[in-house]
């Protein structure tokens, strides 16, 4: 049986059934042998050329092929009329499956396209691309850690996104003329948001302290100046020094003795940090090294380990308390200047590491 | 049959009463022994040996040149008990505890949060000794 109609790959985005007759037949055969016996694939669903049914095809034949009853005439034998239509309901019915396994194909993949991008939305919004925290197979967390840590990812991703509405508000606002208690408000908000994120890490850190002490959430040029967890409280006070000017004089003393203060604590708080690894490297090393057994002495190497949490958090209370210190020393106006400076500083970190993993990316 | 207590009861007052005095006396000499310790002159600060925070303050005191009092209570056999004490007087947390001419100070986030806020120095400054010490 051959048939007379040309016919092409069409994508699958054109496909529709306009007649639901002789021509879904004809795919169906087509389709059926051209996959070698599949059902169909989208890539190759095959319509005939001419879109208007009974219309003259390329070739000069009648549009629709009449596969079925090419020996029959519809006034001459009812029977094989009957026939025809009943094949042509069977026929139809097929296509509609065909459809519908089609359709549901689509929405899988629909989802999957979703997913995939909200993925890589935040791995972007993160500066990297590893994928295993999105992995729920990974074995080595519990699904406790793990959903924690995703909650905390995300929660991180709208912190960031508030924290950058908020620097374009302080911006806009310095630019232009804003009441002392407007300013206020504003400055207080970003005071809170800065505390809301140490909260965030301090939960996460009881979770997994390792996350939180390496960085992951952040940046890679954010993360080359990481100090336990986060930004040094003294590198702060560099950054914000110079936007503070013109000062009092008692504001200038003030901001002296603050950071040297803060420098001290920071210092203390390294020392500690160093006698912590110090301590576990030994713990680690006690008893025989070579005999191949550890488990006697892994206790004491998992005490030391729980000092990592209070480590991080004691790191967090000396940027709360600086932050809270410089809100104390300056004015409004000057506070809401160092503010802007600072949310506009780790910006510039965040877009350095993306022109940076951009520039990596590129073929050389 | 109607049974009646009477022995039981007596027997339960006489009990808890003893044990509650040699608690109650137990807890006494413990405070009487942290006072005692705390009250020292100087800078006090009860540490462990195994705690690298107390560690932390310990440097930041140095920084400061105070030389303070260190009780490292891990050795001691009341060692739990003067943790308990130390949080009942009020520590955040037992280790480090700071005291300061007798009074309570306390943990390290108090003593940094003092520090940061340029009231640490003043309250140390008769114990600062006037030499730098290279260390």
């Amino acid at each position: 049986m051959n048939t007379t109609t040309s016919t092409h790959f069409v994508p699958p985005t054109r496909f529709e059934i306009y007649d639901p007759l002789n021509q879904i037949g004809t795919m169906w055969e087509e389709s059926f042998k051209n996959n070698g016996g599949g059902f169909y694939t989208p890539n190759s669903i095959i319509i005939p050329t001419n879109q208007k049914p009974y219309s003259l095809s390329e070739d000069g034949t009648e549009g629709t092929p009449h596969k079925f009853d090419q020996e029959a005439s519809t006034s001459r034998h009812p029977d094989k009329t009957q026939r025809r239509l009943a094949q042509n309901r069977e026929a139809a019915k097929k296509s509609r499956l065909r459809k519908k396994a089609y359709v549901q194909q689509l929405e899988t993949s629909r989802l999957k396209l979703i997913h995939l991008e909200q993925e890589l939305d935040r791995a972007r919004q993160q500066g990297f691309y590893a994928s295993n925290r999105v992995d729920t197979n990974a074995l080595s967390f519990s699904d406790n850690m793990c959903s924690g840590i995703v909650a905390f990812e995300m929660e991180y991703g709208h912190w960031v996104e508030e924290q950058n509405r908020q620097i374009s508000e302080l911006r806009t606002v310095l630019n232009g003329q804003v009441s002392d208690i407007e300013l206020r408000l504003l400055v207080d908000n970003a005071m809170k948001h800065y505390f809301q994120l140490f909260r965030m890490k301090s939960a996460a850190a009881k979770l997994d302290v390792f996350y939180i002490m390496s960085g992951m959430w952040k940046t890679s040029a954010e993360r080359f100046f990481l100090w336990i967890g986060g930004f040094r409280p003294s590198e702060l006070l560099k950054v914000l020094l110079p936007h503070f000017d013109p000062m009092m004089d008692q504001q200038v003393l003030d901001v002296c003795n603050l950071r040297q203060s803060c420098q001290q604590a920071e210092d203390a708080v390294s020392q500690g940090m160093e006698k912590l690894q110090h301590t576990l490297a030994e713990s680690v090393a006690a008893g025989e090294l070579g005999e191949g057994s550890y488990v006697p002495q892994i206790t004491s190497a998992m005490e030391r380990l729980e000092a990592l949490v209070s480590f991080v958090n004691q790191a967090d209370h000396l940027r709360h308390e600086t932050l809270q210190q410089m809100h104390r020393i300056l004015t409004t106006r000057q506070a809401a200047r160092g503010l802007l400076a600072l949310g506009e500083y780790f910006q510039r970190l965040r877009a350095l590491s993306s022109s940076w993993e951009t520039r990596q990316r590129e073929p050389t | 049959m109607h049974f009646t207590n009477s022995n039981h009861t007596k027997q339960n007052k006489h009990r808890p009463i003893k044990a509650k005095s040699l608690i109650h006396k137990t807890n006494i000499d413990i405070m009487d022994k942290v006072m005692r310790m705390s009250s020292e002159k100087g800078v006090v600060i009860f540490t462990k040996s195994s705690c690298c925070l107390c560690y932390t303050v310990q440097i930041l005191f140095r920084d400061l040149r105070v030389q303070p009092t260190i009780h490292e209570i891990d050795n001691d056999p009341d060692c739990r008990e003067i943790e308990k004490a130390l949080l009942r007087i009020g520590c955040s947390t037992a280790v480090p505890a700071v005291f300061v001419g007798g009074k309570l100070v306390g943990s390290t986030n108090e003593v940094m949060s003092l520090h940061l806020s340029g009231s640490l120095v003043p309250l140390i400054k008769p114990y600062q000794s006037l030499l730098y010490q290279a260390n």
